[in-house]
């Protein structure tokens, strides 16, 4: 492979390893699709929660944080230049951590010991193996994390008094969400997980391993989302010919995200014993906090679309709606990504209000839910990205018949998503349960009636799952041929990495970019948050469970 | 730092839309005491065969037209597998486990509960209508979860007889 910098061969990397488990876990969701459609039965070996387990490690995990790694490796150098060779050892040394625990994790769940879900609730009992291959995941991606941070700060150190590239701004906001949250799940894994699968400490706290599990599972959707949004703000006005609308309001909004996602994990927990209720109800609070960021996102995005239009000639009040470049991958996949994040967002806040969630919690409803933000808005945000990013970094071109590919992969995949997260709603609603295999519950007509529904029944979930397959089938084809084989590009007529301009000058509040405060602030906000609940959880523990191996 | 109007005027509507969603749950939650399933009381969860109420569980009449309802789930049913219970009477559900994590979910109504080994899970339930009803377990809990169920009658005279 001939790349001109040795940056772009480790964002390369990562995005060649996203693919590999990309291709992985979505033939385990066609699997998944069939059995629980009834479709199909799987044999006794294959069983129907190790390719559960497999589908949600290797999408929601791997492909996400492979390909955000590789996304946002690309473009720190693209915006704040090469890299110094300290920091691109050490981006290679987190990469070789987090491809060795992953292995390792994989092993294990190949060969049974850890059919405990992507959640690995305690007391199911892993291998250790499995727990140790997480943790060296989770730590190689501090290791490549710090890297890009210290990419940054030695810009900052060449640039006094400026203000950094909006790139590099909303990495470090992206990555220390990400290292802040993943200080829970560490602390579960590494001070209880471990040393219990290892038989060193023979019982455990389980609904203290759930919170800190929480403290981090629900700024996990964030840190899938924070990148998605970069290419919104960042290269989408650039796409459709128009301008940031406003540089420091972007910022705000990842300084909010970083606020107001990581205390919030009981709403995770609202429908279970051992938290008192005004302490489900605080956290409640801040969830809902995290609308606002996200109802800016949606202004910026139209506010940009439509003054790109008007910029354009466009007339009347969604005149300018004709005048967006739906031919381009670029813009057509994110975009159809967008249209799916408003029912998402709409969602969300049902699964988050405080007594709503009694409804939904646990049914397929929280399945579909899943499925159109970070299978549809965040997927489909990365698919738009790896049209360009990956001719972009192994310098070959992308042709008018890979786009037009590409625009069949992306509506492919929006069909099928359409089809089988209408319908995991619905169902959910009639009170399906998720993370289940092919059930009538010895033919109770309750659960029959999930089979015979217009609109919610199991039956759609095959068969979108069949669109989904043969549009990532298509995508890892595209993406194969996009990194080997297609024409190399002639110097001038590189692939571009697009990034866009704010519409007006505006000064930049320093503030904004004094990290030493936001991340004090949100260590107030979730000492505030989690402080008394968890001093209880430990005060008041009941005794502690052993493991249990039920697979 | 320069905001756009329009932007103001999407702001201020966005947050008085989720300060008027948090008041509405505040009122529903803290004043006609809506809460979701919760519960503060701990068991020992190897114990829990020999811990009473668990230790005999089902149905106890305890008033007028209210119900304890004691339950064990386990990997992969709930002990009892079966109950009747009339149809207009305040049930309370008290389940627990001597395993894994499970749920006891009643579909078609809002029990829908978390079960963690250790705590014990509450909720008050009234079921308008008798007929047959199904429980099952929406929290992953092994080879045999999608298997895992229980029955509830919810017969139609006061008395359930």
């Amino acid at each position: 492979m001939r790349t001109a910098s040795k940056d772009k061969q480790l964002a390369f990397a990562f995005i060649f390893a996203a693919f590999l488990f990309f291709f992985i876990g979505t033939i385990c969701g066609l699997l998944q699709g069939l059995v629980r459609g009834g479709v199909m039965e799987l044999p006794n070996w294959l069983n129907y929660y190790k390719v559960l387990t497999t589908h949600g490690v290797s999408l929601a995990l791997l492909f996400t944080t492979y390909f955000i790694y590789g996304f946002l490796f690309a473009g720190i150098h693209r915006t704040m230049g090469e890299m110094s060779a300290k920091v691109r050892a050490t981006g290679w040394i987190g990469f070789w951590m987090m491809l060795a625990g992953t292995l390792l994790a994989v092993a294990m769940v190949s060969s049974d010991k850890a059919t405990v879900l992507y959640t690995f609730y305690a007391p199911l009992k892993a291998s250790p193996y499995f727990y140790i291959g997480l943790a060296c995941f989770v730590v190689g991606s501090w290791v490549s994390g710090i890297a890009m941070i210290a990419h940054y700060a030695n810009w900052k150190k060449q640039h006094p008094k400026q203000t950094s590239p909006l790139f590099g701004y909303m990495t470090v906001a992206t990555i220390l969400l990400w290292i802040i949250a993943c200080l829970g799940v560490a602390a579960t894994v590494l001070l209880q997980l471990i040393p219990w699968s290892f038989g060193i400490i023979d019982k455990i706290n389980i609904l203290l391993s759930r919170t800190l599990f929480w403290y981090f599972g629900h700024p996990l959707v964030y840190f899938w989302l924070l990148p998605a949004y970069m290419y919104w703000y960042i290269s989408i006005p650039k796409i459709i010919g128009g301008k940031i609308f406003s540089d420091s309001l972007a910022r705000m909004t990842f300084v909010m995200f970083l606020l107001f996602s990581i205390p919030v994990g009981f709403h995770h927990q609202l429908v279970e014993p051992g938290i008192a209720e005004s302490w489900k109800f605080m956290q409640v609070i801040l969830t809902l906090m995290v609308v606002i960021p996200s109802l800016i996102t949606a202004f910026s995005m139209f506010a940009t679309f439509e003054s790109s239009g008007r910029s354009k000639g466009a007339q009347g009040l969604f005149g300018w709606w004709k005048k967006l470049p739906y031919r381009d991958v670029r813009f057509l996949a994110p975009f159809l990504g967008m249209l799916f994040f408003i029912p998402a967002g709409i969602g969300g806040i049902i699964n988050a209000s405080y007594q709503l969630d009694e409804i939904v919690h646990n049914t397929l409803w929280v399945a579909g839910h899943f499925h159109i933000t970070v299978g549809a808005a965040v997927a489909m945000s990365f698919f738009g990205i790896a049209y360009w990013l990956v001719p972009y970094l192994t310098g070959r071109t992308f042709t008018k018949t890979m786009n037009k590919l590409g625009n069949l992969q992306v509506i492919l995949w929006a069909v099928g998503m359409f089809v089988m997260s209408t319908s995991m709603h619905a169902v959910g609603l009639a009170g399906a349960p998720r993370r289940t295999a092919y059930s009538t519950y010895g033919d109770h007509p309750i659960a029959l009636d999930w089979f015979q529904g217009i609109v919610a029944n199991q039956l759609y979930l095959p068969i979108g799952a069949l669109f989904l397959f043969l549009s990532s089938m298509l995508m890892v084809y595209l993406f194969c041929y996009l990194a080997f084989l297609a024409p190399r590009a002639a110097v001038n007529n590189e692939v571009e990495f697009p990034l866009s301009e704010p519409e007006h000058k505006e000064t930049t509040p320093a503030i904004l970019e004094n990290w030493k405060v936001w991340v004090g602030i949100c260590f107030v906000l979730v000492l505030l948050a989690y402080g008394v609940p968890i001093h209880d959880m430990i005060q008041h523990a009941p005794p502690g469970s052993p493991g249990y191996k039920t697979w | 730092m320069h905001i756009h109007r329009y932007e103001k005027y999407w702001l201020t509507f966005g947050f008085l839309a989720i300060v008027t969603f948090i008041v509405f749950m505040f009122v529903t939650a803290f004043s006609h005491g809506h809460h979701p399933a919760g519960g503060t009381e701990v068991i020992d969860p190897t114990k829990v065969d020999q811990t009473p109420p668990f230790d005999k569980p089902g149905v106890v009449k305890t008033g007028d037209n209210e119900y304890d309802v004691y339950i064990v789930a386990m990997a992969f049913g709930y002990n009892p597998a079966k109950i009747q219970v009339p149809a207009g009477a305040k049930i309370r559900f008290h389940v627990t486990t001597r395993d894994v994590i499970h749920s006891f979910s009643i579909p078609g109504t809002n029990v829908n509960m978390e079960i963690l080994p250790g705590h014990v899970s509450t909720r008050e339930h009234t079921f308008k209508e008798p007929g047959q009803y199904l429980v099952i377990c929406n929290e992953y809990c092994g080879a045999g979860h999608h298997m895992m169920k229980m029955d509830i009658e919810v017969l139609d005279n006061a008395d359930g007889k």
